[in-house]
């Protein structure tokens, strides 16, 4: 089992303010990996700092690779990473949203895509022309799910999907992402607020306090850990 | 009722003009988020390019014309590069100092390259009128017409059916997010000022038949314009269209039949026209109202 994302040690900074001191964390092919941790602590920052959208140094590596010329770079390697807050294009129609997905792949394979990526998303088929802008919060989300599966990435990175939605349908993006885990073997590392679920998802985790790792582990030995249950799970 | 159509008819071909230069602000103002003052000037300086191709060199209209439209495109790629790029990161007022700037730039650069001197620009159309159902129509105001609406309607295609219009306009509402999915963005918004200058060229040589070229050509018709995109909306293709249409017949029609207004009180009306529209419907007509989270 060989990591196709590792970090080694990477730092990055908003202007002044430090906001990774040195994570080291890896991906396994095929897995979902989680990171946890407070509000502050890095979690969103870890993902940008793999796609390049925030300053950073240290090694980061996909599929043995160094990853580095920018977000565009990232894209074009295979990485799909969906911010935080959705994601989307809100003023471009669904189907627009999904061919932007699909723009580092070359040719006109985007409409056979479509369909491909409609299986997940059935409601998608129907709303080609409406306004991503006009979407609810949960159909944003997932619209912003399917334009990163466009792009069929080596890796799909998440960051807070459950942010403002409800539980329902928080537990429903859950279950497609593992569904694609297991049927399509898609590694995906998220990043969650909500402890609980994205335990359940992953099959590892990362737990970061103040830009640092402070426990990693399998979801397991987490899930058991004292600290991270009465700071993350609240029981 | 035949004068009324012919007004209608020169007021479209004025329109049109306005419209291609409008459309041009609107391109830029969506991309980079400021009113290219220098819009009018790099349309100046493309019109003096076309002719001095079919004057000095000998060339005939069209190929001038398309030799033109590519130079102007990638003068606009280059303005871009090279001097708007590097000052995006500052603050908006900074954006448009530089455009204020290139303003001045090429038009000192057009007056010592060409000289101050007024100069005569043949027209691609003949100068007779041609009769439809019993109303003599001008060629050159139908011309004017149909190039414009061509551009127009070639941009549209562009943008709605293209990867690569769909990246640019990703680029322009949301940069960020496009560089996720891969866009190049600062190459589109490079595209977007070369689209820009083409249209501005495009302007300009219509323009230059009908009022005569000088480095001023297109000072008044930027005005104009800025009125056809403000009264459309400014962030709105289409608006920017319709706008440079309903302002070149309104002011047309206003000229021929209110009497005190007559040729010479039109870019008053055309500046009245921006104040009512920013008091009444800052937006325009096809703009949505900016709304911002704080």
């Amino acid at each position: 089992m060989s990591a196709l994302l590792e970090l080694h040690d990477v730092e990055a900074r908003y202007g002044p303010v430090q906001a990774l001191r040195g994570v080291s964390l890896e991906v396994p092919e095929g897995e979902i990996v989680a990171v946890l941790g407070a509000n502050g602590a890095g979690k969103t920052t870890t993902l940008r700092a793999v796609s390049e959208t925030v300053r950073r140094s240290g090694r980061i590596e996909l599929g043995g690779k160094p990853l580095r010329g920018g977000p565009e770079a990232a894209a074009k390697a295979g990485v799909a990473h969906v911010p935080e807050g959705r994601g989307t294009f809100t003023e471009l129609d669904v189907t627009e949203n999904l061919r932007l997905g699909a723009y580092t792949r070359r040719g006109r394979r985007a409409d056979a895509d479509i369909e491909r990526v409609a299986a997940w998303f059935p409601w998608i088929r129907e709303r080609g022309t409406q306004r991503a802008g006009t979407l609810s919060g949960g159909e944003q989300q997932m619209l912003a799910l399917a334009r990163a599966l466009m792009s069929r990435p080596r890796l799909l990175m998440l960051d807070e999907p459950s942010l403002g939605l409800a539980p329902l349908v928080v537990r429903e993006i859950f279950r497609i992402v593992r569904e694609l885990n297991a049927q399509e073997g898609l590694t995906v590392l998220v990043v969650e607020q909500d402890a609980r679920i994205a335990l359940d998802a992953a099959s590892s985790a990362y737990v970061l306090e103040v830009g640092k790792v402070a426990v990693s582990g399998s979801a397991g030995e987490l899930r058991e850990n004292e600290a991270v249950r009465r700071s993350y799970l609240g029981y | 009722m035949g004068d009324f159509l012919q007004q209608v008819v020169s007021g479209l071909a004025s329109g049109a003009i306005y419209a291609s230069l409008a459309l041009a602000l609107v391109l830029i103002h969506r991309a980079t988020g400021v009113i290219n003052f220098a819009q009018g000037e790099m349309a100046t300086f493309s019109t003096y390019v076309a002719w001095t191709l079919t004057t000095n060199h000998g060339w005939q209209y069209w190929p001038a014309f398309v030799v033109t439209l590519l130079l102007s495109f990638a003068g606009g790629v280059g303005v871009h590069q090279v001097a708007i790029r590097p000052n995006e990161k500052g603050s908006v007022l900074r954006v448009v100092i530089v455009t204020i700037g290139l303003l001045l730039l090429l038009n000192g650069l057009v007056t010592l390259i060409w000289s101050g001197e007024v100069r005569a620009v043949q027209s691609p159309f003949p100068t007779r009128t041609i009769d439809i159902g019993g109303v003599a129509f001008s060629i050159q105001d139908l011309g004017t017409i149909g190039v414009a609406f061509a551009t127009v309607a070639l941009l549209w295609l562009l943008f709605q059916y293209t990867k690569l219009g769909l990246a640019m306009r990703a680029a322009a509402v949301n940069p960020a997010e496009a560089r996720l999915v891969g866009v190049r963005v600062t190459w589109m918004l490079s595209l977007g000022w070369g689209l820009a200058a083409v249209l501005g060229a495009i302007a300009g040589m219509l323009a230059a038949p009908s009022v005569f070229l000088d480095p001023n050509l297109m000072a008044a018709i930027l005005i104009y314009a800025f009125a056809a995109a403000v009264l459309g909306g400014i962030d709105s293709p289409l608006g920017a269209v319709v706008g440079g249409l309903a302002l070149g017949v309104g002011l047309n029609l206003i000229g021929a039949y209110v009497d005190f207004v007559g040729a010479d009180l039109r870019l008053p009306v055309a500046l009245l026209v921006i104040l009512v529209v920013l008091v009444v419907k800052p937006s325009g007509i096809f703009g949505k109202r900016e709304v911002r989270k704080v």
